[in-house]
């Protein structure tokens, strides 16, 4: 069974077991407005927790993708690179950025559950 | 600058009803865009027509118009009835204070200025300043400002003010739109054709609604005036050409009108006339990248040894080019068409090529 968290910073992961898949939040992708470009971490790149992880602009600003906990990269989304819009069309599916193999599972327990997220975004 | 602190168009409500996402600009709140987005906003007005609040804009009328000479290089006292003209505002270092368009309506003594947003207060002070004794300056902030650009443009507004369409390029003439008394000019900042419309603010959202009820139209926010600007190759004032930048390292010599260049007779004519013939350290130009990343302002371009030689002042992406796409400053021996160069983007070097501008070709009604 899976399990989603999220940040602050309007990322999401889902863990399966040992993996987690990353990427930004429909309320991130809405916020930045239509995705041009995308660039994703290589496979294998160790990245710690709040790391800088990957790269998303649109037509009207750059900002960061940061990893919501640390671990090795085991896949980067390369369909977005190729197709940056899928972030706009299904930002908590296709849209996905990278996948990891957890570090800490520790580290999970800082980040927001849905209800708390939705109650973070509705303050905003 | 707090929200509250922001002031608003006469076209506030509709931009919320209308869905704008607004932002503080220039101290207004603005619509950056609309729920169609940023690129559809763009495509759309350069497939058929999309409709700018620039209300935030400085209009204002000069009795004795050319006294602006004093403070222009451009030619304003030949500038013929009926007839718009860019300029730009130049302090005493020959530095650009701002650039604007001014209009010399048929009949009229008065010449009817209109300026940038952020720079309007500052500017209205110095030319009433400059000019006191000679002419008298009225600022029109009881007037709104509408942009309607694209190649139906012409098609759309004719439908609302019969004959207006035989208008060619940066021509202008007062004429009624949707029974609103308007100033209306053949330009804009887009690269398309198109008109820009001055009203009275009371009659604003109307002349909006009435234009916006055209099935061609799209309301279009300032995250696609920009976008659509950069293609075109246009200067945006503060980012492009400041205080810090001279007319001839801007590529705006074209401004300059040509009795002006004889005479030397506006701020800092000798030296700008020595930069005319001797050329300058550095030049604006365009910037294609080979890869898909974007380079934004402020991204600093070397050369390929890695020799800082120069700076992005307006970076994007290019929706109808579906590229990124730049202008800048680079050491003068950089700035022929086709010079290799990388820009740093998040530390690595990303190559680039000085491209001639526009990067999409203007497509403006001309007379002939």
């Amino acid at each position: 069974m899976s399990e989603t968290r999220y940040t602050d910073q309007h990322e999401w992961v889902r863990i399966d077991g040992d993996q987690a898949t990353v990427g930004i939040t429909k309320y991130a992708a809405e916020q930045l407005g239509d995705v041009v470009f995308v660039e994703v971490p290589e496979t294998g790149r160790k990245i710690g927790a709040g790391g800088e992880a990957a790269v998303v602009e649109s037509v009207k600003a750059a900002s960061e993708v940061y990893a919501p906990i640390g671990g090795e990269v085991t896949a980067g989304n390369e369909a977005l690179t190729a197709d940056p819009a899928k972030v706009n069309a299904d930002p908590e599916g296709e849209g996905w950025f990278f996948k990891l193999k957890i570090a800490d599972k520790g580290e999970l327990a800082k980040l927001m559950t849905q209800t708390q997220y939705d109650a973070f975004v509705k303050g905003l | 600058m707090t929200d509250s602190a922001l002031r608003k168009t006469p076209l506030h409500a509709l931009h919320l009803e209308l869905g704008g996402k607004m932002v503080p600009f220039a101290g207004y709140e603005m619509p950056v865009q609309y729920p169609a987005g940023v690129l559809k906003e763009h495509l759309h007005t350069r497939e058929k027509a999309g409709l700018f609040d620039v209300s935030h804009m400085g209009q204002a009328f000069l009795s004795q118009g050319g006294a602006l000479e004093r403070v222009t290089p451009a030619d304003v006292k030949g500038l013929k009835e009926g007839m718009q003209r860019y300029g730009l505002l130049l302090n005493d270092e020959g530095t650009i204070k701002d650039d604007f368009m001014f209009s010399h309506l048929a009949g009229e003594s008065d010449l009817y200025l209109v300026v940038n947003a952020g720079t309007k207060e500052g500017d209205f002070a110095y030319i009433a300043e400059k000019l006191k004794g000679a002419a008298t300056l009225t600022p029109r902030p009881d007037r709104a400002l509408l942009a309607l650009q694209g190649p139906m443009a012409g098609a759309v507004l004719e439908r609302h003010s019969p004959g207006i369409d035989k208008l060619t390029f940066m021509k202008v003439v007062r004429a009624t739109i949707a029974g609103a008394p308007a100033i209306v000019s053949r330009s804009g900042y887009t690269g398309e054709d198109g008109f820009e419309i001055s009203i009275e603010a009371k009659d604003a959202e109307r002349v909006a609604r009435a234009l916006l009820g055209e099935p061609e139209v799209l309301p279009t926010g300032l995250g696609a005036r920009d976008s659509l600007r950069l293609e075109a190759g246009l200067c945006l004032y503060s980012h492009d050409i400041d205080e810090t930048t001279e007319p001839v390292e801007a590529n705006l010599v074209w401004s300059i009108g040509k009795r002006r260049k004889m005479d030397k007779d506006f701020p800092a004519a000798e030296k700008i006339m020595d930069r005319v013939l001797n050329g300058t350290a550095r030049k604006r130009v365009g910037i294609r990248t080979e890869g898909k990343a974007p380079a934004r302002d402020g991204t600093e371009i070397a050369d390929k040894s890695g020799r800082i030689i120069g700076q992005i002042t307006s970076g994007g992406f290019g929706p109808s080019l579906g590229a990124p796409v730049a202008m800048g400053y680079v050491e003068s021996a950089f700035a022929g068409d086709g010079s290799e160069i990388d820009l740093i983007v998040r530390g690595k070097p990303m190559p680039a090529r000085v491209a001639p501008m526009p990067f999409v070709p203007h497509r403006y009604k001309r007379a002939t």
